[in-house]
């Protein structure tokens, strides 16, 4: 019987995680150093639908555990324990989000074995050998599991996502799990939706304001570029520390970590809590009166420059 | 109500990260100590709710001596009760941490009763493994969920809302008091030591403990500084001047239309 890497499915009702499709390409660079194969775990009902999106990204097969109306950290964690009993896989992969390192945690917990949050990369020996990352993604780390079934989650933008088998197909069978009563009180009781469409994590473009912008008032010539190019206003912790924006908006370490296609960053510094945050965006542009300062050396781009009058000459343009 | 907070004493990070010739360390020298801005936060939280109904507050850490600092900081923003597990050194892994927590919370919930509420940051600052709390909930049997981001106490008082943001608004959760949750920055406004703050953080009495927990399955090999992407950057121009080749740029990105 050929041994296999398990990669547990993120989803939210049905609908999967970009990030979980990174974690597939991650445990394939895994099965593949062991001679595996991937294959899928889908907790719910509602999951039953992504076995084709799991085939098209490497799984041959996909596991499916039904009894899960929705999302509950202690419940998740106790159908990946459970699983893992019954299959017996030789790791297990999950995503670096909230959801993935959380639902990892309570089934290591619950097994009481090791697992290490957000790698890089894994080469596999007797012990798995990994690089994975501290400080937010200021540093990385290398470090070794001694676990007889090593669970890692991969932390986000670390590998890309790969649909290697187009329109391939994975046998889905059900799999029966037991878990106790109790680890349904951590369940999901309500959702409060509080905004519909672009979100500052998955937008193509992401103005940042800093300390350079000033006021919460200054954030107007930010809001108006971000609606003439459909993007989304973020900004740095110096300007949530001032209450000049929401958390909400905060880019950074203990933030919002951003991806998108551009990120402008308007008078802002660049401390290293803020770059880690922004360390996915594909190029960086930097308007800064300041050509030393720290964002503008790391960006791709730079205009030297009042953001006051840049910005609106972009938007006008 | 009685509430626990867990911090960890991390190095205050300037503008780079320097590390210890021999990789095992953040080279801390000249620079000062902090804790996350996750654990600030549940400080706060914990002075709050006990303000709000009533208790006590208490703070734990584990590491090194000097993580005294963090506990009278805790104590300058109105904790009343301190917990210090020194193992001399802050290089202890996930499980071992939550092994010797475990043990902490124990002997002080014999002595002073069950805590309503224990809060953890929503991960340390440094070493970053998602796991520490909730591993010490799990043995504590308490429920846990992390990433929060609100919390409301229901009014029979049994029950603690718990909010989480996700992209488009928030996820609620009802757990059984008594429960334990991991926050995030934004939960809260941490409040600044007031001039009394400062004088009961000189009075706290620290209670320092030791642990003997084994070792967990993750060692540490070595710290490395990711690979710098060298990119020159291109200056576009300055001042309203550098619009059109800001418009360029976009044109070429394919985000202008």
């Amino acid at each position: 019987m050929v041994m296999s890497v398990l990669v547990v499915v993120e989803h939210d009702r049905g609908a999967m995680a970009d990030a979980s499709l990174e974690s597939f390409a991650f445990a394939r660079s895994i099965a593949d150093q062991l001679g595996e194969h991937v294959e899928a775990l889908l907790i719910g009902a509602a999951a039953a639908d992504l076995a084709g999106v799991c085939a098209a990204h490497g799984a041959t097969a996909c596991h499916l555990v039904p009894a899960a109306d929705d999302y509950g950290p202690e419940l998740y964690g106790a159908v990946v324990s459970a699983a893992a009993g019954q299959l017996s896989p030789s790791g297990i992969v999950a995503c670096g989000t909230d959801r993935g390192n959380e639902v990892l945690a309570h089934a290591a917990a619950e097994l009481g074995m090791p697992f290490v949050a957000n790698c890089l990369e894994v080469k596999t020996a007797d012990e798995w050998e990994m690089t994975r990352v501290q400080w937010g993604g200021s540093l990385n780390e290398e470090a070794r599991l001694a676990s007889s079934m090593p669970m890692v989650s991969v932390a986000p933008h670390a590998v890309e996502a790969d649909e290697v088998s187009p329109g391939a197909t994975a046998t889905v069978s059900e799999l029966s799990v037991e878990v106790p009563e109790w680890v349904r009180r951590s369940v999901i009781q309500d959702r409060v939706v509080l905004s519909e469409g672009l979100s500052l994590a998955t937008a193509p473009i992401v103005i940042g304001g800093g300390w350079g912008v000033g006021s919460a008032e200054g954030f107007d010539v930010l809001e108006a570029l971000a609606a003439k190019l459909g993007g989304v206003v973020g900004c740095s912790r110096a300007v949530t520390n001032n209450g000049w924006r929401p958390h909400s908006d905060q880019v950074g370490q203990t933030g919002t970590r951003i991806a998108p296609q551009l990120y402008i960053a308007c008078g802002i510094s660049g401390a290293i809590q803020h770059c880690v945050g922004a360390k996915a965006a594909k190029k960086i542009l930097a308007i800064n009166t300041d050509p030393a300062a720290n964002m503008v050396v790391k960006a791709d781009y730079a205009v030297i420059g009042d953001l006051f009058e840049v910005l609106p000459a972009i938007e006008q343009s | 109500m009685r509430v626990l907070v867990c911090v960890k004493r991390v190095p205050a990070p300037g503008a780079k990260i320097n590390i210890t010739d021999d990789g095992q360390a953040v080279d801390a020298t000249n620079l000062g100590h902090t804790m996350s801005p996750h654990e600030e936060c549940a400080l706060e939280l914990a002075v709050q709710l006990v303000e709000a109904h009533g208790g006590e507050s208490h703070v734990l850490t584990l590491g090194v001596a000097e993580a005294d600092e963090q506990c009278r900081w805790a104590a300058s923003i109105g904790i009343t009760k301190a917990t210090l597990v020194d193992v001399g050194t802050m290089g202890w892994d996930p499980q071992r941490t939550a092994t010797a927590l475990i043990e902490a919370i124990r002997s002080i919930e014999e002595a002073d009763g069950t805590f309503d509420v224990i809060i953890f940051g929503n991960e340390s600052a440094d070493t970053g493994g998602f796991q520490v709390g909730i591993r010490t909930a799990r043995v504590l049997d308490r429920p846990m969920v992390n990433a929060i981001k609100g919390v409301s106490i229901s009014e029979d008082g049994t029950v603690l809302e718990a909010q989480r943001e996700i992209d488009s608004g928030m996820e609620v959760y009802h757990l059984p008091l008594p429960c334990a949750i991991g926050v995030k920055e934004g939960i809260t406004w941490p409040r600044y030591p007031t001039m009394r703050g400062r004088l009961a953080a000189k009075k706290l009495a620290v209670d320092v403990t030791g642990s003997e927990a084994a070792p967990g399955g993750q060692t540490m090999v070595r710290l490395n500084r990711p690979e710098e992407q060298v990119s020159e950057t291109i200056i576009l121009g300055e001042g309203a001047a550098a619009a059109p080749a800001v418009v360029e740029l976009l044109k070429e990105l394919g985000l202008w239309s």
